[in-house]
């Protein structure tokens, strides 16, 4: 037997909204033969991980908490992969952003004002922006590949946050733990409703960031620029437009929002900076964006579910005693459906029996 | 002294130039499999759970051959078979493989490994200055050799190796000349997992006989890199492994000998050294429009 693809006359619109499904639905098989094989009931710990945490309210501040920096980051990342530049550093600007936007808090911690938490923002923006723009520059300007330059930068950024947070940042009243002192409240990202949980204003930035980028892309001409760039340069050129600005303004958009997302998490969530500030969001970024379908709006909805993997990971780590190291598997999983299911949308599979493929041969042959 | 330098830095080397040199048969045949660390992370946390388990690294080692194959045969279905964005499947198999190894090797973790044992050879190995260098190291750094003249011989000696380069260069007028593609395409991917698997079973039984959670620490991207660095010939590969290893060992030396800079910088020199090898490769753009292989990274679906 033999899998053909035969190409559809146009996308189908069908599977295009439905691929992240099946996809979702496949990877949820999977997970149930890897419970069994791990010997849990794969009922009980699919439950653990996809229902339980979205049965209190408490819990779903903590989803909004983990979703803020994967959508930031995932919809930056859109604008990214639809313009055809492959930037998978994410987590090194959402590092250095963190780093950035922690300059007033850590090193002038009198500073107490109104003014500080907006500065702060705008400072990791800048830093990721800025962290973002190398790998840019290098490829604008020297034709080196970003995949893997954006790539050593991340490994760059964490020891150099390691370095900060041992050196020359490390708390003075800290008993030497590698960490910087805690931010001051004025330095700290109110929460939307403490009263019933811990999510931050970060959500709400997703949110807006994801609204402002779908109108960008679908109702500007600047998003046309950047679907045209990422199908056909050449058309592109035709049409006047500046492949190497495409890279910045690709780059720049994704670093600063990475960078946002990192000051968030660092002022919102963690209030100080640590060796690991995060759990990889970077790179679970990258499947958001393309379980979103590189549609700002998808994104919110695929940055919810992977959130929902990661506590749901930390569920099940408590009540039934999986790993919580299951949880990157069960998402490099969903990537590779999606990707797979994706092929629908451009092509009908064909199973091709060996006999069957022999007829079709005969007939050419006469 | 000089000898122990030499062969450390032969250690650091060869991981990177087994893998690497896989992947130039990959790229050559025009596929673009960014999935190394993906593999040589499973290929380490394999080599290193069957030596522990069955107490024989042999076995080890042949387990993450084939563990590299079964999982490059997945990108293999992925981009070749279903016609999925290389770029974005490679990102996906590099990140499942992260995921899978540190899920599997969580047992493992803090355990003490089997190191593969060096090779000795009654007096040719005591030869003063060159004798361990020559006839002392592990059994892996002489197959990271022969691989690399093999791969060589095999790329622009042979019919079978001129074929391969033509699919890369242009797989429409490949397919229009009988060759099969798809078909070559598969094994040759099937080949870069094998040798990544390989690399990933000399870090976990040779470097650090240990499992450690992403011990791969970016040396498959590492190797990315140096594909692109040699300009797709084997060769070319092996000198730039051993400058990598240079650097690396050089970085751990300087930090064991405790010169006035942070550890953290000269930690990541290696990655620091990759941006500048590439930027320096890239910079002459003809030069890399000639060597790259016409079709790296093209989608094929033959018309019939």
């Amino acid at each position: 037997m033999r899998i053909e693809l035969v190409k559809r006359p146009e996308r189908s619109k069908l599977f295009a909204a439905l691929s992240p499904f099946i996809a979702l639905g496949l990877t949820l098989i999977a997970g149930a033969i890897m419970f069994s094989l791990l010997g849990k009931s794969p009922v009980e710990a699919l439950y653990y991980y996809f229902i339980d945490p979205l049965r209190e309210v408490w819990s779903l501040h903590e989803l909004a908490v983990k979703a803020a920096p994967l959508i930031l980051i995932a919809v930056g990342l859109s604008i990214c992969y639809l313009s055809n530049n492959w930037n998978i550093g994410a987590e090194g600007q959402f590092i250095i952003g963190a780093i950035t936007g922690s300059i007033l808090p850590v090193m002038f911690p009198d500073f107490q004002s109104w003014i500080v938490l907006p500065l702060m923002l705008l400072m990791g923006v800048a830093g990721g922006a800025a962290y973002g723009a190398i790998p840019a520059y290098l490829k604008v300007r020297f034709n080196t590949n970003e995949i893997l330059t954006s790539l050593m930068l991340v490994y760059v950024a964490q020891l150099f946050l390691d370095w900060m947070v041992r050196g020359p940042w490390r708390n003075p009243a800290g008993m030497n733990f590698p960490e910087t002192r805690t931010f001051s409240p004025s330095a700290v990202l109110p929460e939307i409703w403490s009263a019933s949980g811990r999510a931050n204003w970060g959500f709400v930035f997703a949110i807006v960031a994801a609204v402002a980028l779908w109108f960008m892309l679908s109702r500007t001409l600047r998003g046309f620029e950047v679907q045209v760039l990422g199908q056909s340069p050449r058309a592109g050129k035709f049409a006047g437009f500046s492949q190497s600005r495409m890279v910045f303004f690709a780059f720049l958009v994704s670093g600063g929002l990475a960078g946002l997302a990192g000051i968030s998490e660092v002022s919102g969530a963690i209030g100080q900076l640590r060796p690991t500030i995060s759990p990889g969001y970077g790179f679970a970024a990258i499947i958001v964006a393309f379980l979103g379908r590189l549609n700002p709006l998808g994104i919110i909805a695929a940055g919810l579910v992977l959130a929902l993997s990661y506590l749901g990971g930390e569920a099940a780590q408590i009540s039934i005693g999986v790993s919580d190291k299951v949880v990157r598997a069960f998402q490099g999983m969903l990537l590779f459906f999606v990707l797979a299911c994706d092929t629908l949308i451009l092509y009908r599979i064909r199973f091709v029996g060996a006999s069957a493929a022999k007829t079709v041969e005969a007939r050419q042959n006469v | 002294m000089f000898e122990d330098i030499l062969i450390t830095i032969a250690t650091a080397a060869t991981p990177l130039l087994i893998a690497a040199v896989g992947e130039v048969v990959v790229e050559r045949s025009g596929v673009l499999n960014l999935g190394v660390e993906g593999m040589m992370v499973m290929g380490a946390v394999t080599g290193f759970g069957v030596a522990l388990t069955t107490g024989s690294p042999w076995l080890g080692v042949v387990a993450a051959i084939i563990v590299g194959m079964l999982f490059s045969l997945l990108f293999g279905f992925l981009t070749l078979t279903l016609v999925t964005n290389q770029v974005a499947t490679g990102l996906a198999l590099t990140l499942l493989g992260l995921g899978l190894s540190g899920m599997l090797g969580e047992g493992f973790v803090g355990l003490p490994g089997i190191k593969m044992s060096y090779l000795h050879i009654p007096y040719l190995t005591d030869v003063p200055y060159i004798g361990r260098l020559f006839f002392g190291q592990d059994p892996l750094f002489y197959v990271s050799i022969l691989l690399t003249a093999g791969v060589a011989w095999f790329l622009f000696r042979s019919r079978a190796g001129l074929t391969l380069r033509s699919i890369g260069d242009n797989h429409t007028s490949a397919h229009a000349l009988g060759i099969k593609v798809i078909g070559i395409r598969y094994l040759a991917v099937m080949f870069g997992g094998a040798c990544a698997g390989l690399a990933g079973a000399y870090l976990s039984l040779i470097y650090t006989p240990q499992w450690i959670e992403n011990m791969t620490a970016g040396r498959g991207w590492i190797a990315l890199a140096l594909v692109v660095f040699a300009s797709w010939r084997p060769w070319r590969v092996l000198a730039g492994a051993y400058l990598f290893g240079a650097v690396s060992i050089g970085q751990l030396h300087a930090q064991a000998l405790g010169v006035g800079v942070p550890s953290q910088l000269l930690s990541s020199l290696p990655y620091l050294a990759t941006v500048v090898v590439l930027v320096l490769i890239s910079r002459n753009r003809r030069l890399t429009m000639v060597n790259t292989p016409a079709s790296l990274g093209r989608p094929f679906v033959p018309d019939r």
